[in-house]
């Protein structure tokens, strides 16, 4: 609620309120510099707010416990390049507290979730960019965390690495861990997440469903033989958005094209080309950060 | 509530990461070295003089001896000053630079703990380096000279509290320094605090108020210069220790001297001075932003 966070004159966070259910995916995006990383920091307990309050897991940020059950792949990754991928693994299994009883087994499954088993003895100064993330999400994963907070989590990986990412997305969701994915490759976020918030120089710019931000569908109609009156009255059909060649109508239901392509043809006019589209969250955004939103 | 638990994790850690650097070997090989070296040049020592053609008389070489071990506990106290600062300035600035430190500081763990973790395995550490090395060197000059200093267990504290103040301060400077800068400012810092020593001795021996003054500022400022007096004076046989009391001020201003053990107050001090640095380290640590 109303986390701020202030460097000197800088301005880093402003204000920031909302909430990440549990069990749901939750993307949170936002430029460069918009706020995201302080974020994170805020909620780990990194940084200290200058203003504001945050729970997680129904602890304040400022209680060391928050972060009993929660996971985290920072976005700047390292971890200790003199030990093995397995040694990182069971540092963090004592960090976190886990009894000792059950770190083989979390180990050899975080292990497996990643795909590291075989590099597992090897020190990590021998590891790719790449597989150190992989590690770090190992890391984040270890003790079957209630929260798991990903930072650009796949900003090191080639193609292959970030579907397996989202496939241990998916997996964390069925089994009702909530996942906080701080991200701005937006396409990943629209096949992953399950609600948005967007950020952009320290504010929520908006918040919702991937249904809700996105206003449902829209139509693209290249038409001729209508005057600007004609044209303007289609809003009936959702909201009309006119470059003088194409509308654009936002908010209609595809199952009343048909009905739209009769008015316009029964007002006299020529259609050359009907398009259904569903506005992309990259449209989105950018609509949002011009502040069209 | 700190959690003795997670602190020994970091204690370890550090321990672990010295031994994985191969830094205990390298510390040990070279120190082996030089203890093996000076064991050679004790035993020289008491052979034939060339001038004499016959062997040092037993008070001779007690206090050749001596004044020699001065002169190798010095070496040792300034390698315990360099391995403190080259161990302890990149140990929490190193981590908080890469980011290493934001998947360990975002595990339910104090600040508090990590440093304090840190401090405990690189401060025994320094311990152990200074006990064993300490204790070879000193059985190996009672092996080839048959001299012992009077207080060998207080010279090997002297030596280490040397080791631990300049530990505390490296760390503390590691909180918000980068890694080379909180590295060399110990090091300036002792050998300042050294010259401030020597600084002081003048100013006894000359009865000059202002460098007595400027010796005791030093001193106070980073007491290893007065524990390495202590150090000093451990290693003094008898006859030494009456023949420096005799020559009176005069015999202070040289810093491989000392005609008397530290003041009971100075040794206070320095634990209060020891305690604050470290409680200034927990609390600059604690309010940094990561």
């Amino acid at each position: 609620m109303e986390l701020t966070k202030r460097y000197g004159a800088t301005l880093a966070l402003a204000g920031l309120t909302m909430t990440v259910p549990r069990g749901q995916v939750f993307g949170f995006l936002g430029p460069n510099g918009a706020g995201k990383t302080t974020a994170v920091k805020l909620l780990l307990g990194l940084l200290p707010p200058t203003a504001g309050e945050g729970w997680v897991l129904g602890r304040s940020i400022r209680d060391v416990e928050a972060r009993r059950r929660v996971g985290y792949l920072p976005e700047h990754f390292r971890y200790q390049p003199w030990l093995s991928g397995r040694e990182v693994l069971g540092l963090h299994c004592r960090l976190a507290g886990l009894a000792r009883a059950t770190w083989p087994e979390e180990v050899d499954r975080a292990l497996r979730l990643v795909g590291l088993q075989e590099w597992a003895d090897r020190r990590v100064h021998a590891y790719s960019k790449g597989m150190q993330q992989r590690l770090g999400l190992a890391v984040a994963l270890l003790g079957s965390p209630e929260l798991v907070i990903l930072d650009e989590p796949t900003s090191a990986l080639d193609p292959v690495g970030r579907y397996q990412v989202r496939q241990v997305i998916h997996h964390l969701r069925e089994r009702g861990t909530a996942v906080f994915l701080n991200s701005h490759l937006l396409t990943e976020v629209e096949m992953i997440c399950d609600r948005v918030a967007m950020v952009d120089r320290g504010r929520v710019i908006a918040t919702g469903t991937l249904d809700e931000l996105l206003g449902g569908h829209a139509v693209r109609l290249r038409v001729g033989g209508l005057d600007l009156r004609q044209r303007a009255s289609l809003d009936r059909f959702g909201r009309v958005d006119d470059d003088g060649e194409w509308i654009t109508l936002r908010g209609l239901a595809p199952d009343r094209v048909p009905e739209l392509v009769t008015e316009v043809v029964a007002m006299g006019g020529r259609v050359y080309a009907v398009e259904p589209r569903q506005q992309s969250l990259e449209d989105r955004f950018l609509q949002l950060l011009g502040g069209e939103g | 509530m700190l959690s003795a638990r997670i602190v020994l994790i970091f204690a370890r850690l550090a321990v672990w990461e010295a031994s994985r650097r191969r830094l205990l070997l390298a510390v040990a090989v070279l120190t082996l070295i030089v203890i093996a070296a000076t064991a050679w040049g004790f035993s020289k020592l008491a052979g034939p003089t060339l001038d004499r053609g016959q062997p040092l008389s037993q008070t001779e070489l007690r206090v050749i001896a001596s004044q020699l071990l001065i002169v190798i506990a010095f070496l040792f106290a300034a390698v315990l000053a360099l391995m403190a600062a080259v161990v302890g300035a990149p140990s929490i600035s190193g981590e908080l630079e890469s980011g290493l430190a934001l998947a360990l500081l975002a595990r339910p763990v104090r600040r508090a703990e990590m440093v304090l973790g840190k401090w405990l395995g690189l401060g025994a550490l320094l311990v152990v380096y200074a006990v064993l090395s300490g204790a070879l060197e000193l059985i190996v000059v009672d092996l080839t000279t048959s001299y012992l200093p009077p207080h060998p267990v207080q010279l090997i504290a002297y030596v280490t509290g040397v080791g631990l103040i300049l530990l505390t301060l490296t760390l503390f400077l590691s909180t918000r320094l980068a890694g080379m800068t909180a590295g060399i400012v110990p090091l300036i810092c002792y050998f300042m605090a050294w010259i401030g020593g020597i600084v002081g001795g003048a100013g006894q021996a000359l009865a000059n108020d202002t460098l007595t003054a400027i010796g005791t500022a030093t001193n106070l400022l980073l007491p290893t210069d007065g524990l390495w007096r202590g150090a000093v004076y451990a290693m003094e046989p008898a006859a030494v220790v009456a023949g420096l009391q005799q020559a009176g001020p005069a015999a202070a201003a040289s810093p491989f001297s000392a005609a008397h053990p530290p003041a009971p107050a100075f040794l206070v001090w320095t634990a209060v001075w020891f305690l604050a640095m470290l409680a200034l380290t927990l609390w600059s640590m604690h309010t940094r932003e990561v």
